[in-house]
């Protein structure tokens, strides 16, 4: 068939295959479960490169077609539901993180227990998810794979998580749900103005080009897709699902989420929201602005006072996710830009912490600061690996919060409206508050004396744990230190949304 | 004759931090620092070879019309903002730049050589975590020489933040004393803060000029500046404002008032590394940066003057603060802020008399020589430090006293280093420190007589300090301890190295190489400056003598008269306190906790009483799903009813 001659697919396929190997497996046959696992993984894993190289060899034969490797196969005729797939460099970027992240939180999870074959049957019916969002440009069929991303997150949580698992599982459940509510809404609002003429369409790619929508129906459909897609990105006053939802979940699952799902908000805003209602996106951006700025100071100064190691890092992804749509409502290529690179250093840097939380948790039974110290001492791997996380996440140059910071803020200052400028600056604080609270639990959890004696025991990484993270901190370095890979990657993928959103809105660098 | 080899400045530091942190631990301790030590040397003789090949190369280029140009050795775009604004990662040769790669080679050879035996015990057994000292060693060259071949300001901006987290590395080396856990998060997050200032002043500067580039800069000064004509915020030209807000990043690394708080707590990390670090090179990276933008900040005279008024400011403050600090590397490190800010004066008074840049360049190319100075004699006082605290294992004076006699060739350079910074004749510092003196009264004699107030105080304070270590009274030998004595040549070599430059560097014709416009600067010794520079020296190194060579009454008899101003000395005038008032009590209790509050209980909350909400009231409605027919019908009838008489009336109506 036809279908299969799209690499695309197979980034569907490979997680329903491995969900499939995994279901053939004993209960207790823990080796094979590992294996099927980890082949689905590495799977993905060399996927997810090939497409990256095939991406970049199209565009350097010069196959200028905002998206890439389009297909389109229809599905539901009378609905016109149909699977669209395409990928422009936003998305083949995020498919290569999802699947870095994929891979990690297979390793980190190496020990599951109890029930590690259905742990890793939901696992991967997220990952499908995770794909499946990614390569479509289908109005339904991003839905759809949405919600599949979603759902798993509850049984995730709710068997395997800690501390207050049903409520956080519940509460972060229903959260996200009540958004995707609102996405709904706003994405039947804009497939029934999809089309001027009557012919309505799903695609993404068509409803951009037909930029049919009135726009008084904008207005009113612009907050319900940005908030639906916001609440998954931890926008104020919608983030706190994101603290307790983290703090319970377990290990690779608080990767995953942290690491991807979480994107999947701010892909969804550039995406639905703002490329198709520019309009709107530019009368309204003020609101959004605002939330976002305030999300950026709000959760890194939340982040100081926390104890659990868990809650620092869930309140410094507020920030850092905040940081996110902030910088995609600035609406010019080297702000958007820059969003995706945080995107990206975000997932890695987050899942690398997530990790190493989860090890050193493992090991102490217990993620209070006040109850630790001296780790480096113990554990020097592990210190070490949460030493340059910190580091990345602070902004060092040479990792990739750097990178992602510096274009997003060089970005925003490309605008001339003082509104914008002043909410850059209040934004840039955030650098300085960012390394008050890394620097604070660097120095509680790793260096001082030891606290507890019965720690002096306590092992060192071993080699699954050193892969995954040894994994997302080559990665991090990787992002650092040439980033202009990945920018000729991403930044003329918003040349389109640009030009639309510049009929509007004095787009600064066109 | 090219400069393609230069990038191996770069790449040999970082490739041996690399090496010896991924490997390090494998290999025997020794061998890692020998290792270290030996690349160190490397990089040393290959940054001579660029100096000199830059200073005295025979390539016709370099020289035209008696200006000496500058050298784009290399120019890699790193990082794509926008069509105009490119991150580039390079080495630019100027004579600064030039200068910089001695000094920093220099001095970090030589505490790389020092620490083999600083870091290891009295048996000569290396300490814990040597091979982690050696590679963030490299880390932290490798960083600044960087910084100092920056090819554009956001390179600068990027290697800012990298010796910035060397240093943090180092100064929180011991890392199971909290004192230096605590030194090094105070010194990072303060110079974080400065860096913010310098990031927003980047982001104004390259959105007005569309570069970061320093050559496109400084090609011509004036259009750069035009480029934001008229665009004014509070008053002020949008340029100043950058140029300042650019100053106040390098007030942070250079330790200026009020940001100088976190170099005296720096002096937590082991004592090599101060001198490298905190005395001679990433401490002077403010003065750098404002050099290297000297042109600019010429023409924005409301930038100029607030470096002007907080260098001078400075220079006295800390000055005084050193006076009275009974801590040796406290006091030395009050020392340095006030010589940097020496430094910083220099450049601020120079070049407004109306002369143009050239004839006015005399208070920058001063400043620059005295960084070179400063920074062989100021290292060479700390590493005497620290053969003498690694002698006597404790930095209080008190615990010091008479090694003179034990230590002779650590007390003969200690002297030679306090002779250079007082300033007297022949010593290095007496050369560069009259030629800012000179700069100073020619700006102003307010300027020129503040200035050499704060030279006869830091004549003083230095002897004092000499006197208190190697004089004062007899040693008392603890019990169970050795007697202190002079080092293993390791250490001594580069005292004695440092010394040697000491004395002779004054004598290098500094305007011949380093001037504001690279042409050759000529300077004449002024004589009624110079007389009464050393003079006030003199003053100072006598009151000192009096006071401090034997045992006497008279210092605490002072003290006990002057006990406030004493004591508010002692203990820095309070700053740290202030600082400590605003973060803890203000910022983290007034702000981050209500935050956190907030969240908690009000934003969350509300979610929680939605979900509360939802759950109550499906408890109210089942109970309308009750079961019993009775009660179905009861309903059935009143609702039949009720329908009825609605109807009726609406047909009536």
């Amino acid at each position: 068939m036809e279908i299969f001659s799209n690499i695309l697919i197979y980034f569907v396929i490979v997680p329903l295959l491995t969900l499939a190997g995994l279901a053939l497996c004993r209960n207790k046959g823990i080796g094979a479960i590992r294996t099927v696992a980890v082949i689905g993984a590495s799977a993905l894993m060399v996927l997810a490169i090939a497409l990256v190289a095939i991406f970049l060899q199209e565009r350097g034969a010069g196959n200028e077609a905002e998206m890439l490797l389009t297909g389109s196969w229809t599905w539901y005729e009378p609905l016109n539901i149909k699977l669209s797939l395409g990928v422009d460099g936003v998305s083949v970027v995020m498919i290569l993180l999802s699947a870095f992240i994929v891979f990690a939180g297979v390793f980190a999870s190496w020990k599951m227990d109890p029930l590690p074959k259905q742990f890793f049957l939901w696992f991967f019916l997220l990952s499908t998810g995770v794909f499946g969002f990614f390569i479509s440009i289908d109005l339904f069929t991003m839905f759809m794979f949405y919600e599949v991303a979603l759902i798993p997150m509850y049984l995730l949580i709710g068997v395997w998580g800690s501390g207050n698992k049903n409520y956080s599982a519940m509460k972060l459940t229903l959260m996200l749900m009540g958004g995707s509510a609102f996405l709904m809404l706003g994405i039947l609002g804009i497939y029934f103005h999809s089309s001027a003429d009557g012919n309505l369409t799903m695609n993404v790619l068509e409803i951009a080009k037909n930029n049919a929508i009135p726009e008084n129906w904008q207005l009113f459909l612009f907050p319900m897709t940005f908030v639906g897609f916001g609440v998954l990105g931890a926008m104020f006053p919608f983030h706190t699902w994101s603290p307790d939802g983290h703090a319970s979940a377990p290990t690779a699952v608080s990767m995953l989420h942290a690491g991807v799902l979480m994107k999947l908000g701010g892909y969804g805003c550039f995406r639905i929201a703002i490329y198709l209602m520019p309009f709107a996106a530019s009368e309204l951006s003020w609101i959004f602005l605002t939330l976002t700025g305030i999300s950026i100071v709000y959760g890194a100064f939340s982040a100081c006072v926390q104890t659990d190691l868990k809650y620092i890092n869930a309140y410094s992804s507020v920030s850092h996710c905040g940081m996110v749509l902030f910088a995609i409502l600035m609406f010019n290529q080297t702000a958007m830009t820059g969003a995706v690179l945080q995107m990206l250093s975000h997932g890695l840097m987050t899942a690398l912490f997530f990790a190493l939380i989860g090890m050193i948790y493992g090991r102490t039974h217990t993620r209070d600061i006040r109850d630790m110290g001296g780790m480096m001492h113990i554990m020097p791997f592990l210190g070490v690996g949460y030493v340059i996380a910190g580091l990345a996440s602070l902004g060092l140059p040479g990792l990739s919060g750097f990178v992602a910071e510096m274009t997003i803020f060089i970005g925003s200052y490309e605008n001339t409206d003082v509104f914008r400028r002043v909410l850059t600056i209040l934004g840039t604080s955030s650098i300085v508050i960012t390394a008050v609270y890394i620097l604070r639990v660097v120095g509680k959890l790793l260096f001082g004396a030891v606290q507890n004696e019965h720690h002096r025991q306590l092992t060192d990484a071993n080699w699954f744990e050193r892969l995954s993270t040894t994994t997302l901190m080559l990665s991090v370095a990787i992002i650092g230190c040439f980033p202009n890979f990945f920018v000729d990657i991403i930044r003329d993928s918003f040349v389109p949304v640009v030009k639309a959103l510049n009929e509007f809105f004095p787009v600064a660098g066109i | 004759m090219s400069f393609d080899f230069s990038i191996l400045v770069l790449a040999l530091p970082l490739f041996m931090f690399l090496f010896l942190g991924l490997v390090g631990v494998k290999m025997g301790k020794k061998i890692t620092g020998v290792v270290g030590t030996i690349a160190m040397g490397v990089t040393l003789f290959i940054c001579y070879s660029i100096a000199l090949t830059y200073f005295f190369g025979t390539d016709q280029k370099q020289v035209i019309d008696g200006v000496r140009q500058s050298v784009l050795a290399y120019d890699w775009n790193w990082l794509t903002f926008t069509d105009k604004l490119v991150v580039k990662l390079g080495i630019l040769l100027d004579p600064i730049s030039a200068m910089m790669l001695i000094v920093i080679s220099t001095i970090s050879f030589l505490v790389h050589l020092f620490s083999l035996g600083y870091m290891s015990d009295e048996y000569g057994k290396p300490e814990k975590g040597f091979q982690r000292y050696y590679a963030f060693l490299a880390l932290f060259t490798f960083s600044m020489l960087g910084l100092v071949v920056a090819t554009n300001i956001f390179q600068m901006f990027i290697f800012f933040e990298m010796v910035g987290v060397s240093s943090y590395l180092l100064i929180g080396f011991y890392y199971t004393s909290p004192a230096a856990i605590h030194a090094s998060k105070k010194a990072f997050i303060v110079t974080r803060l400065a860096d913010l200032f310098f990031l927003v002043g980047i982001m104004v500067l390259s959105y007005y000029t569309n570069t970061f580039d320093f050559k496109e800069l400084m090609a011509s000064p004036e259009s750069a500046l035009s480029t934001a004509h008229g665009q004014t915020f509070m008053g002020c030209s949008v340029m100043a404002w950058a140029l300042t807000f650019i100053f106040i990043g390098g007030a942070g690394k250079s330790a200026m008032y009020p940001l100088h708080i976190w170099l005296p707590d720096a002096m937590e990390g082991p004592t090599p590394v101060s001198a490298l670090i905190h005395a001679a090179t990433m401490v002077v990276a403010g003065v750098f940066l404002v050099a290297r933008l000297f042109p600019l900040y010429v023409l924005e005279q409301g930038a100029m003057n607030i470096v002007l008024v907080v260098g001078a400011f400075t220079a006295l403050y800390a000055a005084a603060i050193a006076c009275v600090q009974s801590d040796i590397k406290r006091a030395l490190a009050f020392s340095t802020i006030s010589q940097i800010a020496y430094m910083m004066t220099a450049l601020a008074v120079s070049s407004n008399v109306g002369e143009g840049i050239h004839e006015g360049g005399l208070g920058y190319m001063a400043s620059m020589f005295h960084l070179f100075t400063h920074a062989m004699f100021k290292a060479l006082l700390f590493l005497c430090a620290g053969a003498i605290i690694h002698a006597v294992h404790s930095n209080e004076n008190s615990h010091m006293h008479g090694l003179h006699k034990y230590m002779p060739i650590t007390s003969i350079a200690f002297l030679i280093g306090c002779l250079a910074i007082a300033g007297i004749p022949p010593f290095a510092g007496f050369f560069s420190k009259d030629e800012i003196l000179v700069a100073c009264y020619e700006k102003s004699p307010l300027w020129g007589v503040w200035m050499a107030i704060v030279a006869g105080m830091t004549a003083f304070y230095m002897f004092r300090i000499y006197y208190l270590i190697f004089h004062w009274k007899k040693h008392e030998v603890k019990e169970g301890h050795h007697a202190p004595h002079d080092m293993q040549w390791t250490m001594t070599l580069p005292l004695i190295i440092l010394a040697v430059i000491s004395c002779v560097a004054g004598f290098i014709p500094f305007g011949d190489f380093v001037t504001v416009d690279g042409k050759p600067l000529e300077t004449h010794t002024n004589w009624p400056v110079a007389i009464s520079s050393v003079c006030i020296a003199l003053v100072g190194i006598g009151l000192a003598t009096k006071m401090y060579y034997k045992e006497n009454k008279l210092p605490s008899q002072l003290k006990s008269k002057f006990n406030g101003l004493w004591t508010a000395a002692y203990n820095r005038f309070y700053m740290d306190e202030l600082y400590q008032f605003i973060t803890h009590k203000i910022i983290f209790q007034k702000i981050c906790k209500p935050i956190a509050w907030f969240d908690r209980h009000i934003i969350d909350g509300t979610m929680n009483l939605l979900a509360d909400m939802t759950t109550s009231a499906s408890f109210a409605i089942r109970k309308l799903q009750s079961g019993s027919i009775q009660s179905y019908v009861l309903v059935y009838f009143v609702g039949a009813i009720l329908l009825a008489a609605i109807t009726m009336v609406i047909v009536l109506i």
